[in-house]
């Protein structure tokens, strides 16, 4: 079928939120592994940073992303009427 | 979608979360149970037998009751797996023996830069989440090499998927049946034989009755199982160091008392003294290697000339008696002497003082730490794509309902697998203080109970000797084997044998839950994409999911036998198996979607190439085949994905500029995949 400018748009969106997300991926990733050492001269909590981040801080944004992808998307699936329905 | 489907499924979810509740209840009245018949004088064997025997035979009656023979049921559990428990399967799915036993010891064991594994296998999600699990779940087939043959189209495609699918599946799922073996005979008594023989029972009875269906449910209930078994020690022992019952939070201060601590271990005399004992003996060693012949001659005549003296001497029994024990123990022949001496040796690293915990990228300079940074790099980037190109971890998303429900159900997968992953660096710390306190010092008339009992036991997993014969121990003369830590964390805790069992029990539904899940992918590799779309398109949906079952006995029997040989290395393979999935898999999976352009030509290639180069280095590099070239860039060979995956994903780009573009059909089909509901779309993919 041919797409609209709608369609387009949604997908443009999408593409957006994914870089956006990725781009905290990687920063919560591997700049913050990178910067480790410097990282660890930061106290959070009684934790060195840089080993705080690599054990928990960085898991909990990555469930984080995951969760504000899943919201969102929700949301801009109704917006661009691509959603299935409710299923819920 | 109408009226009727959504109440179904509203209804459906209610039920599963009433059952699940009443199971969860139900499995700890069981654990309670038995800490009451524990307390009653129920020998350890005998809890060892109940957690073995009701769990496996729980998991069993689970496949019973969902046995199917419905190709949609059988291959993607009749695409109606709520989010949440999708998340739980998945968790378990994932979560392997390694992740279980393995991974908090690794912790302990190499503190900071052991963390990459913890980061790798959960960052992968991220990009599960947001580069496949929605387009995957609106194709709506039932393997991953049908996705790669329908948008790139043809055969070879769909081989090479099989092909990648099935290495890495079965690399993987030795190592889970190694474990099973393990698990059952440490805690029963009964022979790794057997103990293999049981768990693999388990593991088919499930899958081969019920397919995916089977496994799902089956694979919810082993995360309820396993997540209790690994929090619950954790928790014990974190309140009594921290005295906060959330001890992943509260473990800050106790990593600094342990930094504290191993300045202390450092600049102890005692410390001191054992250390410089074992580089003593590794310089002798190496003296003695570079002059073996007279190293020999004159260590026995050393040895028999303290005997003579002793004797001339008239000295007392005992004393004569050691004298003629170290004649006795003295080596044959001087390749037995060699074969000593190398050990010795290799006591070196022993003369090394603690690695600071928290530390990153311990090395002896500069540019040690920059490739230890490095290498750790590698490892995140290899596990986190890898994560996100494992087959069976894909299939999972293909059972949701819809695409949404799959976006939230990497959501849940990812929190269920973060509950046990951010523990276990908890749990390396709190049983590193809990040794720098307790067994450090500690006299060796006195040991703890549980590190007498253990060392008495199982050496390879605690060894301590009194190197310094000064009766107290030091840090330096305990060597801990990695997975120690978790089996033995009940008995640190002070927690009753029944909570070991239920430990056992965790490890247990880890290992049998991946088993599950790989072996499914790998049967259905064959029966789906070999058999039934290459060989015979005309089989009927009974002949293709019998003979899926037929095949997945076979498989298992396959793996069994590779898995009784005890194949070296399997930290390796697991990290090998990462690596070639993610060089394969993940550039033709993540083009397919967001790059129109992308061809078959462009996917042969790439997928060849990034598989090439990665199984090229690795067998270069690593030193089992025996080539040992030179690293690049100080790069392990588990990480090279670093190399394959780049290539892979340039190699499509190139080829298919240089091709000419897909048909409109494929066109159609990406953005057929790109939106989860497209009204008036044309493009039928979901298979019934």
């Amino acid at each position: 079928m041919q797409l609209t400018e709608k369609h387009n748009q949604y997908w443009h969106k999408n593409l957006v939120i994914t870089a956006v997300l990725l781009a905290v991926w990687f920063l919560v990733t591997f700049v913050e592994a990178w910067y480790a050492r410097e990282l660890n001269g930061i106290t959070f909590f009684g934790f060195p940073l840089g080993f705080y981040m690599s054990a928990q801080g960085s898991l909990a944004i990555y469930v984080l992303i995951i969760g504000v992808y899943a919201v969102y998307m929700k949301k801009l699936d109704k917006e661009y009427g691509v959603d299935e329905g409710d299923l819920e | 979608m109408s009226q009727v489907v959504t109440q179904s499924h509203a209804g459906f979810k209610r039920q599963l979360k009433k059952y699940y509740s009443i199971y969860a209840g139900g499995f700890i009245g069981f654990v309670l149970l038995l800490a009451l018949a524990e307390q009653l004088g129920m020998s350890r064997q005998w809890i060892g037998y109940w957690f073995l025997f009701a769990t496996v035979g729980l998991y069993a009656a689970i496949g019973v009751m969902s046995r199917t023979s419905d190709v949609s049921e059988y291959y993607v559990a009749g695409r109606r797996v709520p989010a949440f428990f999708n998340g739980m399967a998945t968790g378990a799915d994932w979560m392997s023996a390694a992740s279980f036993i393995g991974m908090a010891g690794t912790l302990f064991l190499t503190g900071y830069d052991g963390l990459a594994w913890v980061m790798g296998w959960t960052g992968g999600y991220c990009l599960v989440a947001l580069f496949l699990a929605p387009y995957l779940r609106k194709f709506g087939q039932f393997t991953i090499p049908d996705f790669l043959a329908e948008r790139y189209g043809g055969n070879i495609v769909r081989t090479i998927g099989i092909l990648s699918a099935i290495t890495c599946s079965f690399v993987y799922v030795v190592a889970q049946i190694y474990g099973v073996g393990l698990i059952t005979s440490r805690f029963t008594g009964l022979e790794f034989g057997v103990g293999v023989f049981v768990g693999l029972g388990g593991i088919l009875v499930c899958s081969m009755l019920g397919g995916m269906k089977a496994v799902t449910w089956t694979q919810v209930a082993q995360y309820i199982i396993l997540i209790i078994a690994y929090l619950t020690p954790v928790v014990w022992l974190g309140t009594k160091h921290t005295g906060i019952p959330i001890p992943q939070i509260a473990y800050g201060y106790t990593l600094q008392k342990v930094g504290d601590l191993e300045k202390k271990i450092n600049a102890d005399p005692k410390e001191q003294e054992v250390r410089k004992i074992f580089a003593d003996r590794a310089a002798a060693g190496k003296v003695a290697l570079s002059t073996p012949d007279q190293a020999y001659a004159d260590g026995k005549a050393k040895v028999e000339k303290s005997l003579a003296d002793a004797k001339a001497a008239k000295a007392p029994a005992d004393q004569i008696a050691t004298a003629e024990k170290a004649v006795a123990a003295y080596p044959k022949d001087v390749a037995a002497a060699k074969a000593a001496w190398t050990r010795e040796t290799g006591l070196a690293a022993r003369a090394a003082p603690p690695r600071p915990h928290a530390e990153a990228f311990v090395g002896k300079d500069e540019a040690a730490r920059n490739t230890a940074r490095l290498n750790f790099i590698g490892i995140v980037f290899c596990m986190m794509f890898g994560t996100a190109a494992l087959p069976h971890i894909l299939m999972r998303y293909y059972t949701t309902p819809s695409v949404q429900e799959a976006r939230v159900s990497v959501f849940w997968s990812l929190f269920f697998i973060f509950l046990l992953y951010f523990t276990a660096p908890t749990l390396a710390v709190l049983a590193k203080y809990d040794m720098f306190t307790n067994l450090v010092g500690s006299s060796f008339a006195s040991l703890p109970a549980w590190a007498a009992a253990w060392a008495k036991v199982d050496p390879g997993l605690l060894n301590i000797t009194d190197i310094n014969k000064d009766g107290i121990v030091q840090w330096a003369e305990v060597v801990i084997g990695g997975d120690l830590i978790v089996l033995a964390t009940p008995e640190i805790a002070g927690l009753p044998y029944v909570v070991s069992g239920l430990v056992a029990a965790g490890g247990l539904a880890a290992a049998l839950s991946t088993a599950d899940g790989l072996l499914l992918t790998i049967a259905n590799a064959l029966s789906h994409d070999l058999y039934y779309k290459m060989i015979d398109p005309t089989a009927s949906t009974t002949k293709r999911v019998t003979m899926s079952k037929v095949l997945l006995i076979v498989v298992a029997i396959v793996a069994a036998y590779v898995t009784s040989l005890k194949p070296g290395d399997i930290l390796f393979l697991v990290g090998a198996a990462f690596s070639l999935a993610a060089s394969a898999f993940f550039p033709p999976l993540v083009l397919g979607v967001f790059w129109k352009r992308a061809n078959k030509w462009g996917a042969i290639v790439g997928m060849a190439v990034g598989l090439g180069i990665c199984a090229y280095y690795m067998y270069t590099r690593y030193p089992f085949f025996g080539v040992n070239m030179p690293l690049w860039f100080g790069l392990s060979p588990v990480s090279a994905g670093m190399f394959g995956l780049p290539a892979g994903l340039l190699t499509i780009i190139v080829v298919s500029m240089l091709t000419s573009p897909p048909s409109k059909e494929v066109q159609e089909l990406v953005e057929h995949v790109r939106y989860p509901h497209l009204r008036g779309d044309t493009v039928v993919s979901e298979a019934r």
